[in-house]
């Protein structure tokens, strides 16, 4: 397994879907491939969307965590 | 190697644009999705104010067709720009306050100009659109004026209904066949059902009424009520979030109440303590209430009041209700829970 690449940060929380979705999108057009995203939300329906939006997309989703009201999506960039 | 004719798709998560594409990409066309966020669509936001305990996460409804198609699907957000077409539609409302022709021009406009964007690069547009399917937006008149003022012209494509209409561009050329599209027409679902069957699809959104906020009756009437309190049409995302959520009181025109019904509004309306002054009942469980507008002083009482009618201790003969302006400055008030009687229903939004 390849070494993850640098490490970027996207807080969308607060926001309710569409938005941490359109957030992720906008932002990984401009990472390189290899780049980590990890994605800070509140929104429980970020925990679907995203990775289905990674799915479609062709990019790896590395580790969904959700404690009390937050959530982290890490995503690696393809 | 020759580059493959390409079509970007506005996909809702309805079964109809589903078809259209995948129509489209069973023809050899390389298909990507595209949906816009307005602001004002059902998907998403009011699943998730109001969760309920128990209850399966929602799904977003174009995420999961373009999983089915396996398409890739560009959400774009244009909340901004879409306040033109819902505060001066050129072609009017619908029912209530849906622009239902404006938006979709609106729409397949800013897909033209997405996906003919020089790194995108793609041929045509391809819709869901139906003749006599909706009453404002989908009929023989609307076609034309859709293709013409969105500037897609013959580039707009509508697999399903293709045959009713002059052919365009992509069947001129040859990039798909017209024979191998469709003539539907009517509100009659049973031509789309019987094709999703053939097409091997089993399960698809049935987003009764449509996907948008602006063609609810209720909805429409908060909305009015806002742009008629602040004196002018017009909004912020915020304003147009909150009257998705909670019962809307309005005991006088200066203010307003917005009292949460459940556990996730209540979450969601936390959100905006910082920005409201806020009441919650603190002597019984009960909900977190915003008020909005400019409150004198002696309508705290009132508002302590509506907000004890809506908690735990509404039988009781006093309830104690906090009330914390957007400050931190708070305050608390004991008062008698308004009867039922009390509360006009001309006060409910």
């Amino acid at each position: 397994m390849s070494e993850p690449g640098p490490v970027e940060t996207l807080d969308a929380r607060g926001l309710l879907c569409p938005m941490p979705v359109i957030k992720a999108q906008d932002r990984i057009a401009g990472l390189r491939p290899g780049t980590v995203l990890e994605v800070w939300a509140t929104d429980p329906g970020t925990l679907a969307d995203v990775p289905a939006w990674c799915r479609v997309h062709g990019h790896e989703v590395l580790e969904t965590a959700q404690a009390d009201h937050e959530i982290r999506i890490r995503i690696k960039v393809n | 190697m020759t580059e493959p004719i390409k079509a970007v798709a506005l996909i809702s998560g309805g079964l109809d644009s589903m078809l259209a594409a995948k129509v489209v990409m069973d023809q050899g066309v390389h298909v990507e999705g595209i949906n816009f966020f307005t602001g004002f669509c059902v998907e998403g936001h009011t699943h998730a104010i109001r969760a309920r305990k128990g209850s399966a996460p929602k799904r977003n409804n174009a995420l999961w067709v373009a999983e089915q198609l396996g398409i890739k699907l560009h959400i774009i957000d244009v909340i901004e720009e879409y306040k033109k077409v819902l505060l001066s539609p050129k072609h009017g409302y619908g029912q209530h306050l849906n622009p239902c022709l404006d938006c979709k021009i609106f729409m397949v406009r800013k897909a033209l100009a997405w996906g003919f964007m020089a790194e995108h690069g793609f041929d045509f547009i391809v819709t869901g659109e139906v003749i006599g399917q909706r009453p404002k937006s989908q009929r023989k008149a609307t076609m034309p004026v859709i293709a013409k003022e969105s500037g897609a012209d013959d580039r707009l494509l509508r697999p399903l209904c293709a045959q009713n209409l002059p052919p365009t561009l992509p069947e001129r050329e040859g990039w798909v066949d017209r024979d191998a599209l469709f003539g539907f027409q009517g509100r009659n679902r049973k031509p789309q059902i019987e094709l999703a069957q053939r097409l091997g699809f089993t399960e698809w959104a049935q987003p009764a009424g449509g996907c948008c906020f602006l063609t609810d009756a209720q909805y429409s009437r908060k909305l009015t009520d806002l742009w008629a309190a602040q004196g002018s049409k017009d909004y912020e995302l915020d304003d147009i979030m909150l009257l998705k959520v909670g019962r809307h009181i309005r005991p006088a025109p200066h203010f307003k109440l917005i009292v949460s019904r459940e556990e996730g509004e209540n979450r969601y309306l936390e959100g905006y303590r910082k920005r409201f002054l806020n009441l919650r009942p603190i002597s019984h469980l009960g909900p977190l209430c915003l008020v909005d507008g400019h409150p004198e002083p002696a309508d705290l009482e009132l508002a302590a009041r509506v907000v004890a009618r809506y908690s735990q201790g509404r039988e009781a003969a006093a309830v104690t209700v906090a009330a914390e302006d957007p400050n931190g400055e708070r305050r608390e008030l004991t008062v008698p829970p308004l009867a039922p009687a009390e509360l006009p229903s001309a006060w409910h939004v």
